[in-house]
């Protein structure tokens, strides 16, 4: 397939598509992407094994894809039809890895002078300077890498390649270390950086709190395809594809069998598992007898421990406490509902106030529009 | 003790090692990053002279410098005198014997340094040359010490191959090994001793030294 003329008025765009195949130890590994990004932060999503670090490591020049064609700003970075492959260290593309890779045997301030070496020594030391101060730490510009502590290690290496001024910036986990609040500080620090520059920020991540908190674009990437892409919440929140749905950790994940259209009402209902439990879901496209699937994600339950009235969830089942689980600051709680079983997450404050305990009767109640279905 | 073939040795090893320094990085450095199939010929020649008895080495150099080879042609309508007997013959089969134990540990400590720096290196705009004087070379500190030191040692203690090449001319090519080997003929036992030990002991200086650097880097990571 042959494309038209670049489009003219050149943007910051980053766009790729690339296809390659490498052997693998569960067989051959397809990679075969086309995506592109505008400025801001784009997430790239999926679990370990995607091959997310590989599209990176393209982009980069780091890994070279079998057939495709990379493009930053315009300018042709891969073309495999032309044989056209720019080396790495003529890209100016930045690119943070989870580890960081900084420089043992050279002080902080080094390490961010690193790749603005033709300078002179007063101009370096006044960009080094300056860059490690939005990153908040030019106290350390004499340290050695081994010196300092993690979080200041990961801004030193977003300052090393910022300096640079990259035409993108690609990001490999290089947060996932760290704890929420020193994530937000180096992020928003990021996001400041960018308003300045305008560059796409491509930011790989397989945690999924991320891709709301950082995103305005998401990439879900699954066994080398794309199998979602879009805002956030769109590509999160109604998940239409299987993959995405346990990508994103919905834990109630059930076979379903449409047993009423109400197109009035803008609803169906589906029966679970053949069980006895009855839901009333969003209408999609089906017909009386298809067979679907529907996720739940355990923090949309609510629990109650009388039957609750006056409320407009369209479903609320009965059922008996069989476990409560605490993990970290939220508590599991598996309802047992005629055999269908549901996971439910609450606060601490919530087990407490409504003393849940093993054995106990409940009612689960979901919202409509809580129920997500996908094909089967 | 024969002082002028003491310090003849000293210079001999240290011009040697100097110029496996220059001659071994290069070397050190295309057999780490190579990726051509019959690389392993080349590992095989470069260590050579490990196994090689030092007066089939000696042999060949002294036929490579001898006025009968092109080389040694050169040589001669160069300066008008031939490189064998020389000291300058004797630098040539010296860099020859010694190069495996400059290029050696070179090569040890190149491929030592971690793959990620150079791919970061890269990323930040460094071509592979600047990548390698600025970051392969200042990681591979204690390796090239190593070799440096490795190859002075070696060549202090060197004897076919200088008696092969160089003979056995005063003040031009009598190293120190040779002296010894003179003095053992004539019945000097004494005095040989006294050559001997300060070889034995220079000689194990120097390695204790590299031990040392070794393990120092072993116990605190190459860079605290």
């Amino acid at each position: 397939m042959t494309e038209g003329p670049a489009n003219l008025p050149v943007s910051s765009d980053l766009e790729v598509r690339i296809r390659k195949r490498f052997p693998h130890p569960d067989g051959t590994f397809h990679l075969n992407v086309h995506f592109r990004v505008k400025s801001g932060f784009t997430i790239l999503f999926g679990p370990s094994g995607a091959g997310k670090t590989t599209v990176l490591d393209c982009i980069a020049g780091l890994s070279s894809p079998d057939e495709g064609r990379i493009t930053i700003a315009g300018d042709d970075l891969v073309d495999s039809e032309r044989k056209l492959n720019v080396p790495a260290w003529k890209r100016r593309i930045g690119y943070v890895l989870q580890d960081l890779a900084l420089f043992p045997h050279l002080t902080a301030e080094q390490n961010v002078a690193f790749g603005i070496h033709d300078l002179p020594f007063a101009e370096r030391r006044r960009r080094s300077r300056e860059i490690l101060r939005t990153f908040r730490v030019e106290q350390l510009h004499g340290r050695y890498i081994g010196e300092i502590s993690g979080g200041e290690r990961q801004r030193v290496a977003l300052a090393r390649t910022l300096i640079t001024e990259p035409r993108a910036l690609l990001l490999d986990e290089p947060l996932a270390a760290l704890d929420r609040r020193t994530k937000s500080h180096i992020v928003e620090d990021l996001r400041s950086w960018n308003r300045a520059h305008n560059v796409p920020i491509l930011y790989v991540t397989h945690s999924r709190e991320e891709v709301f908190a950082l995103g305005e674009q998401a990439i879900v990437l699954d066994a080398g395809r794309i199998v979602a892409q879009g805002p956030p919440h769109e590509v999160m929140r109604a998940p239409r594809l299987e993959t995405v749905a346990q990508l994103l950790g919905v834990e109630n994940l059930f076979d379903a069998v449409v047993i009423g259209m109400h197109e009035d009402r803008g609803t169906i209902t589906c029966r679970l598992n053949r069980g006895p439990v009855e839901l009333e879901t969003p209408l999609v496209h089906a017909k009386i007898g298809s067979k679907l699937r529907l996720g739940i994600r355990a923090g949309d339950l609510l629990l109650a421990t009388e039957i609750p009235h006056g409320l407009s969830a369209r479903n609320i089942v009965p059922g008996k406490i069989r476990k409560l689980e605490q993990r970290d600051v939220i508590v599991s709680v598996l309802v047992d509902c005629s055999g269908i079983e549901f996971e439910a997450h609450l606060t601490l404050a919530a087990r407490e106030s409504l003393h849940l305990s093993e054995g106990k009767n409940v009612w689960i109640v979901v919202k409509t529009y809580s129920c997500h279905l996908m094909s089967a | 003790m024969n002082w002028p073939a003491f310090w003849l040795t000293v210079r001999l090893a240290a011009i040697v090692s100097s110029l496996l320094l220059v001659i071994g990085i290069p070397i050190a450095h295309w057999v780490t990053y190579s990726r051509w199939r019959w690389k392993f010929l080349v590992d095989a020649l470069v260590a050579l002279p490990i196994v090689l008895p030092p007066t089939v080495l000696g042999f060949y150099v002294l036929m490579a410098l001898g006025s009968r080879s092109p080389i040694g042609r050169w040589w001669e309508s160069l300066t008008g005198h031939t490189l064998a007997f020389t000291f300058e013959g004797l630098v040539i089969g010296s860099l020859i014997y010694s190069l495996p134990f400059a290029v050696q540990p070179f090569a040890a400590a190149f491929s030592g340094v971690d793959p990620r720096l150079l791919r970061a290196s890269a990323s930040l705009g460094q071509s592979p040359i600047r990548t390698f004087l600025r970051v392969v070379l200042p990681l591979s500190k204690t390796g090239l010490v190593t070799g440096f030191a490795l190859s002075f040692a070696h060549t202090l203690g060197e004897f076919g191959v200088v008696l092969m090449v160089g003979g056995n001319i005063p003040g031009v090519t009598r190293t120190i090994s040779i002296d010894i080997y003179d003095r053992v003929q004539a019945a000097e036992y004494s005095a040989a001793n006294t050559t001997a030990l300060i070889l034995l002991v220079v000689s194990f200086l120097i390695l204790s030294m590299v031990y040392g650097i070794n393990r120092r880097a072993w116990t605190m990571g190459a860079w605290k």
